[in-house]
């Protein structure tokens, strides 16, 4: 990995919440049109680290740069500009309930674009169709269950076609199957638009298919971060307790 | 007794380090209200939701103060022969003192927890998040509209309440203590005047901005869990009436 690929890098991230030290010392970067996958037990921080990377949350201590531009500095106006670059797709895809799923996916484009209504509804419907929601936008968010909030959470996301889409755990809580479709959805959508992609994930080891690079995150720092082939047969303890699911080892649970 | 000192000093600099968020919040939702483009279509959805939910609550609790007034109003009054000022006491201490303060207490406790919880919500599922990710200020999308529905659809519920509340008083004292009726109005005639009128407005207007505001505040910055939701809804509701009380007060002594 050359430094002049890399899209976003994390450098020395410190966070705490209260006296609750989240994150201590993150490094890491993540190259520029390939997804990026980042593991780790429940509540050790993932969603934490990634809204550090469009600025949601500003760290204690480090800088986040994209593209060299340290955005943990960025004046109000460009803090805007640098976010309509991201795509996010949320945890529990954070629709806007007031509104059903076309609104909410036509939203970006009516409140960020100058483009005719015309032209929005196309592109709206062309992103709620590559999720496979067509025939789904009049609904509203609360009406739909939980794997199509994440497939409309995607298309909202894609929408802008963003440069950097961030996912946050967009297949836990689904059945297999739908897990397997999820992912086979971002590697479809990221071949197709070539953003760089961050993904959180553990459902291990499906979330590995499509990424091409993984880093494991505990006891607040990046353990390991390694080309995926080499990260799955990684002899670091942390990521042979992380893989096989044992309470005993280097990483501390409770 | 520096331990206690120092105790003190910390709380003190906590309250004033809060207060001094909630009113860079309410700066900046006042800032971005009049900064184009506005949100017209919004801002007309919250004066729907705002005076609809409200209506109702707002009628029934004008129309039985009223009509305690009546029965009040008559007791105290007939121990001077006064009976037939029952219209003006109703009305002036309506318009100028009940009508505001009851109205914004039954806003507070129906429109105004309903925001706080709303924008809680948003705010533990992230909806809150998903806005500034899109790039789109989540104040002047979400509480610059309900501020600006609040200064209009306050005063005019206010109004009702009122209105409701001297026919309450009419029904009791002229329906049933015999009042004349002629008496009832040619009294509130002849004693209430623009400034009463006006005063109850000022104060109208100033209770619908501080529950917006308040409960704004309190949901958007709700811890991001289910016990934050409901913690920020009733806090909203307690520091709401606090505030309408103690700025009542403040109004009532720089008005009179
Ligand atoms: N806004 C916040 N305020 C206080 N604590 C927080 C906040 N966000 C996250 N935390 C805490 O930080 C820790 C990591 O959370 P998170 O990043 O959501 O975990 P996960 O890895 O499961 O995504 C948790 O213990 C959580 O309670
Ligand atoms: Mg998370």
């Amino acid at each position: 990995m050359s430094a002049a690929r890399a899209m976003i890098r994390v450098v020395d991230l410190y966070k705490s919440f209260g006296k609750q030290q989240v994150l201590k010392g993150v490094t890491m970067e993540f190259t520029k049109g390939k997804i990026t996958t980042i593991v780790g037990t429940s509540g050790c921080g993932k969603t934490v680290l990634l809204k550090h990377l469009n600025a949601l949350l500003l760290p204690d201590r480090g800088q986040v740069f994209i593209d060299s531009v340290d955005i943990t500095r960025l004046k109000q106006k460009d803090l805007y500009e640098m976010r309509g670059r991201f795509g996010v797709l949320f945890q529990g895809a954070a629709l806007l309930d007031s509104m059903t799923v076309f609104d909410n996916v036509a939203f970006p484009l009516r409140e960020k674009t100058t483009m005719a209504e015309a032209e929005i509804r196309k592109k709206a419907d062309e992103r709620l169709d590559q999720v496979g929601l067509e025939g789904m936008g009049h609904k509203y968010p609360a009406e739909l269950s939980g794997g199509m909030r994440k497939r409309a959470g995607l298309a909202r996301a894609l929408v802008m076609d963003p440069e950097i889409v961030l996912f946050d755990e967009p297949t836990t809580g689904l059945d297999p199957v739908l897990a397997t479709g999820i992912h086979q959805l971002i590697a479809r959508t990221q071949q197709t638009f070539g953003f760089t992609g961050v993904v959180v994930s553990h459902t291990i080891p499906q979330v590995f298919e499509i990424s091409d690079y993984v880093a494991i995150l505990a006891n607040g720092v990046i353990e390991e971060f390694k080309p995926t082939k080499e990260f799955q047969s990684s002899q670091n303890p942390v990521v042979q307790q992380f893989i096989q699911g044992q309470t005993e080892g280097p990483i501390q649970v409770l | 007794m520096f331990e206690l000192l120092g105790q003190i000093g910390r709380f003190t600099l906590t309250q004033l380090a809060a207060m001094g968020k909630m009113f860079i919040f309410l700066l900046s939702a006042l800032g971005l209200a009049f900064r184009r483009p506005a949100k017209i279509r919004l801002i007309i959805y919250h004066i729907k939701t705002f005076g609809v939910d409200s209506l109702s609550v707002v009628v029934l609790s004008g129309f039985f103060t009223g009509m305690v007034m009546g029965f009040q109003g008559y007791y105290s009054l007939r121990k001077f022969n006064a009976e037939s000022w029952l219209g003006s006491a109703t009305a002036l201490s309506l318009l100028r003192e009940l009508g505001p303060v009851l109205a914004a207490f039954m806003v507070t406790g129906r429109t105004g927890s309903a925001m706080a919880a709303e924008l809680g919500t948003m705010r533990a599922t992230e909806q809150i998040d998903a806005l500034y990710s899109m790039a789109i200020n989540p104040i002047k999308y979400l509480v610059s509209p309900r501020i600006i529905a609040s200064l209009i659809a306050m005063p005019l519920l206010t109004a009702i309440f009122d209105v409701v509340g001297i026919y309450g008083a009419y029904l009791v004292g002229v329906g049933l203590l015999g009042v004349s009726s002629g008496s009832y109005f040619s009294g509130m005639e002849s004693s209430v005047v623009f400034h009463d009128v006006y005063s109850g407005f000022i104060k109208a207007v100033s209770f619908g901005l501080i529950i917006t505001w308040v409960c704004c505040y309190k949901g958007f910055h709700a811890p991001p869990m289910a016990t934050g939701v409901s913690q920020a809804t009733t806090e909203s509701v307690v520091l709401s009436f606090v505030f309408i009380l103690v700025w009542d007060y403040f109004l009532t002594s720089i008005m009179l």
